[in-house]
């Protein structure tokens, strides 16, 4: 498949741009993040984003979805990435959605994939335990109980956690920490006796939140997938979140890019255009190129995922771990190219670095990444 | 996602080619061609003077050829294979599924073809191209000279003006293969007066014409790949000139953009044993099968990451040409960074064989292969135009940078 957009997926760009820039800028971020919005994100918005189909892009037509691949899924994301705009997108219609699409079972599907397509339900999967992103380290515990499961633990970095109708925790069932066997994922009702959120208010102003399960009661109909063999199902709904982030992560670094390279353009020192300069013209076409190369790997895994999620890993390790150092590169030059102004809360540039920084550590950053290919390779 | 009748047609041909081509391959590519090149004579460069290295290259080449495989997008009247640009890329993921190294290596298929198609009359095509196609002529470059490197448009090799001739005075630099090569693309000033850059025309002659004298330049490496290339007043038919008399600067540039990408090819060889298993021959394994040395394990899974992205990166470049959408400076782009990464791979291979990669003469080093590539890499960021040159030509025209 060749490596550019197709013509329905390049419209599809267009008017998610279109949509996104005037209704969502940078500024929409600011508001909501001043005002210390308790939602995090715009409901109305959220529900035009349903309208056009956004909200159900992944979810089979079946379900009331468009029934759309990641490749699709990534272009959302990366103009979601241009405005920094909070969105219950990655949570609920790209991770949840294919959660609920790949491990669950007729009933599951029928009762949440129409409601996320139709926008009404917001859920997000629980997966980080400790400060670094590591699934098989989980240790939050599934006892079994009567005809159910008892659940206790905690999960942080639980993405929209404050704001969603429904859990998808990942919890062992067997074994200990560290093993892939013993893995389960549990569907929770945020509202069940014995959960505790605390929503945390983090750097980049986008929501987020700690959740802490003691002994809650979930029934066996709450499985998600198989008992103890929930690391596959893991793995693929990871990989495709991992694409997704990684697509935000292009589209915020080319947007920083070109922001910087405009004020290379204005700002004038030394009687000259500081773009005149031979030191940041090599910088940032180092930057250009790192961007371009990030964005094709992109491409190429979000096609990898389209084509078998199974067989996806090893490209979407290269994408995640090369947009990783990417954002962070172009996040890093734009704050210094931009100098003092780059330093101030009323340039947007800082905005990017923020949230550059949560991207890279959600579901893994570069150093994760890198070590998975590692492994792939056998060295 | 389009379901248009005539794009499930395309695909299904497509797939019927794919089946065709692997099974081509598979009955036709010699096992010992399935593997990189060791070293440059197991190499195929075609030429007058050449000689196979092994009777499965023969093999190899001659299959090829009688496909017009050797240059499977050209037009089959000029000895081109005739594939569609879909086509041609299943043939290239197929031959690198097997591991098919390419059956002839030429400046002719990479550089001098492109650009003859695109600038070259038609009695040129249809002298040179078959005979590049075929490998029967081995073409060199005629660029750099001993005052025009990076400055390449500042070149002083004239042509001067006698009836239907040129008469060629003048010098060149870092010619590769020059002492192999039977005709030479060149780069001579047809104008003194005219503006640098509008007084240079692009014209081909034979390497045995009376005047043209070559001398190879020992390198760091202790090989001559490169030579000087001296011209006394040899005698070019004006109707040597490829495009525009004065117009050469144009022809030059778009084969430099072909240029470009082949060099830039050299960062990404996906071919052969991962760099970690081969560097876990000399530095040895722990118990969990990791490389015994964390630092280096690092580094090798870092390299990985950016030669797989570049590599999607190529594809992508290619795409994009096809769909009219490239940039025509991204060639510097991809020469900037293939180039470096190169570098680093042969970095790594240097650090990684430790004592061992130091053996300059010996049958174990295989002549010693490995130090002498990796200071034949260092020229990688030079040769082609520097990698200073590549980022200012994407600052000033990708970013349109002020005053580059």
């Amino acid at each position: 498949m060749a490596l550019v957009l197709t013509e329905e997926q390049s419209m599809l760009r267009d008017s998610a741009r279109g949509l996104i820039s005037d209704k969502a800028p940078v500024s929409h971020l600011r508001q909501l993040r001043d005002a210390k919005d308790p939602t995090g994100f715009s409901k109305e918005f959220w529900h035009s984003f349903a309208e056009m189909g956004f909200a159900g892009l992944l979810v089979p037509e079946e379900f009331g979805g468009s029934g759309l691949g990641f490749v699709e899924a990534g272009i959302i994301m990366e103009e979601i990435g241009r405005t920094l705009m909070p969105s219950p997108f990655f949570a609920t219609s790209v991770v949840a959605a294919s959660a609920l699409t790949r491990g669950g079972n007729a009933a599951q599907k029928s009762e949440y994939l129409p409601k996320i397509s139709n926008g009404s339900l917001l859920a997000t999967l629980a997966i980080d335990e400790g400060a670094k992103h590591r699934p098989l380290q989980t240790s939050l515990q599934a006892v079994r109980a009567g005809n159910g499961f008892k659940l206790s633990g905690a999960k942080a970095l639980v993405v929209d956690g404050h704001v969603a109708d429904l859990f998808i925790v990942a919890a062992r069932t067997a074994g200990s920490a560290g093993e892939r066997d013993g893995l389960t994922l549990f569907l929770v009702n945020p509202k069940a006796k014995g959960v505790a959120i605390e929503r945390t208010i983090m750097v980049d102003a986008h929501n987020a939140a700690r959740i802490e399960l003691a002994n809650v009661e979930v029934n066996a109909d709450s499985v998600l997938g198989e008992v103890d063999q929930g690391a596959a199902l893991l793995d693929g709904v990871l990989d495709i979140g991992r694409g997704a982030v990684a697509s935000e992560m292009v589209g915020l670094s080319e947007e920083v890019f070109n922001r910087t390279i405009e004020y290379l353009k204005s700002r004038k020192q030394f009687g000259k255009l500081i773009g005149e300069f031979q030191a940041l013209q090599h910088r940032a076409a180092e930057l250009y190129v790192d961007i371009e190369i990030t964005r094709a790997a992109v491409m190429k895994a979000l096609q990898a995922l389209d084509g078998d999620v199974a067989k996806a890993a090893s490209a979407v390790a290269v994408a995640k771990a090369r947009a990783g150092t990417t954002a962070t590169r172009a996040v890093q030059e734009g704050v210094q190219m931009h100098g003092g102004m780059g330093m101030t809360d009323q340039f947007d540039i800082g905005f990017f670095m923020k949230r550059a920084r949560v991207c890279e550590e959600l579901f893994g950053d570069a150093n994760y990444h890198t070590e998975q290919l590692a492994r792939a390779r056998g060295y | 996602m389009t379901d248009s009748k005539t794009a499930d047609t395309e695909t299904a041909d497509l797939e019927t080619f794919r089946e065709q081509t692997r099974a081509w391959l598979e009955a036709n590519c010699p096992p010992e061609m399935r593997k990189p090149a060791t070293c440059d004579a197991d190499v195929f460069w075609g030429g007058r003077n050449t000689k196979f290295a092994s009777e499965p290259q023969r093999v190899w080449f001659e299959r090829m050829r009688d496909k017009g495989w050797t240059v499977p997008d050209w037009p089959k009247e000029y000895g081109g294979g005739g594939l569609s640009a879909a086509e041609h890329k299943v043939l290239r993921a197929e031959m690198a599924k097997i591991g098919a190294r390419p059956p002839l290596s030429s400046f002719g298929i990479w550089m001098l073809g492109p650009a003859l198609l695109k600038y070259g009359n038609e009695a040129q095509k249809k002298e040179h191209l078959p005979k590049i196609a075929a490998g029967l002529i081995r073409w060199c470059q005629g660029y750099s000279e001993p005052n025009a490197g990076s400055d390449l448009a500042s070149l002083q090799t004239r042509a001067e003006s006698d009836g239907d001739d040129y008469v060629i005075t003048g010098s060149k630099i870092w010619t590769s293969y020059a002492n192999y090569a039977d005709w030479i693309f060149c780069l001579v000033r047809t104008d003194a007066a005219a503006k640098k850059h509008d007084g240079i025309s692009f014209i081909l002659f034979d390497m045995t014409s009376k005047g043209v004298t070559t001398k190879p330049i020992l390198l760091i490496s202790g090989y001559s790949p490169f030579c000087e290339t001296f011209f006394d007043g040899v005698r070019v038919p004006k109707s040597h000139v490829v495009g525009t008399v004065n117009r050469g600067w144009d022809v030059a540039k778009y084969l430099l953009q072909h240029e470009r990408a082949m060099i830039s090819g050299m960062g990404e060889r996906g071919v052969g044993r991962p760099l970690g298993q081969v560097a876990a021959d000399s530095v040895g394994a722990d118990a969990q099968g990791r490389l015994d040395d964390s630092m280096l394990r690092g580094k090798i899974a870092s390299f990985d990451v950016d030669e797989a992205a570049l590599a999607a990166c190529a594809e992508r470049a290619v795409d994009l040409a096809k769909a009219g959408q490239a940039h025509p400076a991204f060639s510097s782009a991809m020469k900037y960074y293939g180039t470096e990464l190169n570098k680093r791979r042969y970095e790594i291979l240097m650090s990684a064989g430790g004592v061992d990669a130091l053996e300059w003469e010996s049958e174990r080093s295989r002549q010693g292969a490995r130090p002498r590539a990796w200071l034949r890499t260092k020229a990688n960021s030079i040769e082609g135009g520097t990698t200073e040159v590549m980022l200012g030509i994407v600052a000033k025209r990708i970013l349109d940078l002020p005053g580059a």
